[in-house]
């Protein structure tokens, strides 16, 4: 049992699509916490659902998309059923937002410092002196040179590592618990992703801000997340702290998500693959989703949908583990 | 070098980005020219893999243009089996030549025709070689080579639409195979693809390398996937090789403080939790690129020469380096 409550509590989430040729489940039961401070990881493949669990959490899922069920609550208050309004005064405030490509998140109209102190004195109670004062602070923390002067500028007039440094100086401009980071570094290249992954770690640490950092790749997870969750067709297939998840994997779709990654310090002659390719949503299969591509598939897994258990040092989504926990339960 | 089937000689590409004309004369502005690729050279031997890895923008994708034929070179040569491909200027000589060498590009979204289907997609350069007639034994060859890169002989039928990623991808390279070609250019084949497709497509290209005898030319940032593909490995910065060597040399004893920070700047999946050193600053501007060695602003090492005095490409202990530090001694 953690000691303080977590900042960020999502139960039983579950967002659906209605289309139409039928609603489709996009996903389905989610449950997690973020402790404050804390930097969690969502990985998974493209589908999974991972940046569709940041959008419902910052609300701002595209219609028709809407939360069917469960609930999602930040410091103890539900948060998934309040009006556009009073969302708009938390996102922002409580939650900040980083997306992936930094050109569109911001306005090519206005200048940085205008959209900089827009935020800080949207949320903030500052003269427009304060809040220019604090975007420049903000933006000299980023690692931008020459911050008085850069200020006044354009978006174009950035480069795209420069860019994303500003876009995470207006995510925590007005100082939010949570940062929902969805896929931060994909656009840029591997010598500007370090540059910015480490700043982010920084910063988020020096502002006591919890990050939940929603990636494909497993090498900027392991690096910087306390705890990652492992995404597969819309359901967490195993959560755990990322120093278990990644080398002793209990979910045979994380096994396989480890070995096809090619490694830098192993040589092999063939990547381990998992054949198939994850399922649409229209056709899900029935039981575990993931069971047509499991090496280790028995009779319960194409019947009955596993739920998180106990598994290992992590939770995972897989009747291999049931008899482990049946056997906790019984003790 | 008598076994090398590719040999690249001094390889230049300038491109003209200059403004229009009216505009030069009435804004005085000059003309403009991006030294996309200069001066590579390179030889592959038959049946092995060289991989060229860099940012955006270091003319990796330029290179691989070149080499089939897409761009005409400014300055130097290609030589295809002992073969100036410049001398091929008659059409049947160059058709026996573009026969022998094909393509695979990055995006399998955008790369295949979505109003044809599989069956005219992977027909195409059959019928353009006239390397098949009839309609059966055309039928008779897609099935196949649909076959040999996993996918069902039915599936020539279908659209592109209805294929996810990797498979599109399959379809790409049996598109590649159809001519019985020697020699593949693969640019970035992977990027676009998730890890675990990622490795069922990077499995496929190894068998077909092993059985067939195919030579690869790999273009990738990502140095995790060359590592794995490779024999050779090229580094390239602002568009000049900076370092040549064997993947084992060049992963085992990276010389070029580039290649070094390149190495540095990958997130490794076992190493969770360790600290990285980012280095700083950005690709510099390939209009304007910076006098002396390109690397130098970044460079850790750098001196006085070093601004001044642009490095070639050098043998040095087994591997090819062009840096003043590494030939010097100082690193």
């Amino acid at each position: 049992m953690p000691v303080t409550p977590p900042l960020l509590e999502v139960r039983h989430l579950r967002v659906e699509f209605p289309t139409r040729r039928g609603t489709l489940l996009a996903l389905d039961d989610i449950s997690f916490d973020i402790a404050p401070g804390e930097i969690l990881g969502v990985v998974g493949e493209s589908g999974a659902g991972k940046s569709l669990t940041g959008a419902a959490i910052i609300g701002l899922l595209e219609p028709p998309g809407r939360i069917a069920a469960g609930e999602i609550r930040l410091e103890g208050q539900r948060i998934d059923n309040l009006p556009y309004e009073q969302m708009r005064r938390i996102r922002g405030r409580k939650i900040g937002a980083i997306f992936q490509d930094p050109l569109t998140s911001l306005n090519p109209l206005y200048t940085i410092g205008r959209q900089l102190t827009e935020t800080i004195q949207t949320h903030l109670p500052v003269s427009a002196d304060e809040a220019r004062r604090r975007a420049i602070q903000l933006l000299q923390e980023t690692g931008i040179q020459a911050a008085e002067q850069r200020i006044d500028q354009y978006p174009h007039q950035f480069s795209g590592g420069m860019r994303q440094r500003v876009v995470i100086a207006l995510a925590l401009a007005a100082e939010p618990k949570l940062i929902v980071a969805d896929e931060p570094t994909t656009a840029l290249d591997v010598s500007i992703q370090a540059q910015i992954i480490s700043l982010l770690k920084r910063l988020c640490k020096e502002h006591g801000a919890a990050v939940m950092l929603v990636t494909h790749d497993m090498g900027v997870i392991a690096e910087t997340c306390d705890r990652v969750a492992v995404m597969y067709a819309g359901r967490i297939a195993e959560i755990g702290p990322v120093h278990h998840v990644i080398n002793e994997p209990r979910h045979p779709y994380t096994v396989g998500l480890m070995g096809s990654i090619p490694a830098m310090d192993e040589e092999r002659e063939r990547l381990q693959q998992i054949d198939g390719a994850m399922p649409r949503l229209t056709a899900i299969p029935k039981g575990c989703a993931f069971n047509p591509r499991c090496p280790q598939v028995f009779d319960r897994c194409r019947s009955e949908r596993p739920d998180l258990m106990p598994a290992g040092a992590t939770r995972a989504a897989c009747w291999l583990h049931a008899t482990t926990e049946s056997v906790r339960q019984a003790a | 070098m008598s076994a090398a089937l590719v040999e690249v000689r001094d390889l230049a590409k300038i491109f003209d980005v200059s403004a229009p004309w009216l505009n030069r004369v009435v804004e005085r502005k000059p003309r403009q020219f991006v030294h996309a690729v200069d001066g590579v050279s390179f030889a592959i031997p038959k049946g092995r893999t060289l991989a060229l890895v860099g940012e955006s923008g270091c003319g990796k994708s330029t290179v691989a243009r070149l080499l089939v034929g897409l761009y005409a070179p400014t300055r130097g040569q290609v030589r295809f089996d002992g073969v100036d491909t410049a001398d091929a200027r008659d059409r049947a000589q160059e058709r026996a030549l573009r026969r022998r060498m094909q393509m695979i590009f990055q995006d399998p979204y955008a790369s295949l025709n979505p109003r044809w289907k599989v069956l005219d997609i992977v027909a195409e350069p059959l019928r353009e070689h006239g390397l098949v007639s009839g309609a059966d034994a055309l039928k008779a060859r897609v099935g196949e080579l649909l076959q040999s890169v996993g996918l069902a002989a039915a599936d020539m039928e279908k659209f592109p639409h209805q294929f996810s990623g990797g498979q599109r991808q399959r379809i790409s390279i049996a598109r590649a195979l159809a001519t019985q070609p020697e020699f593949l250019v693969c640019d970035e084949p992977t990027s676009a693809l998730d890890v675990s497709v990622q490795a069922q497509v990077l499995n496929i290209m190894k068998d077909l390398q092993r059985e067939r005898g195919l030579t690869y030319l790999f273009i990738s940032h990502n140095l995790a996937v060359v590592r794995h593909v490779s024999d050779q490995v090229g580094v390239m910065y602002l568009g000049r090789l900076v370092e040549l060597a064997d993947k084992r040399d060049l992963f085992g004893h990276p010389r070029h403080p580039y290649t070094r920070m390149l190495l540095d700047a990958i997130p490794d999946i076992h190493m969770t939790g360790r600290a990285r050193t980012p280095v700083q600053g950005e690709v510099p501007n390939p209009l304007s690129p910076p006098s002396g060695c390109a690397f130098h602003p970044r460079c850790p090492h750098a001196n006085e020469r070093c601004s001044n005095e642009r490095p070639a490409l050098t043998e040095f202990k087994g591997i090819q380096v062009a840096c003043h530090a590494v030939t010097e001694g100082r690193l």
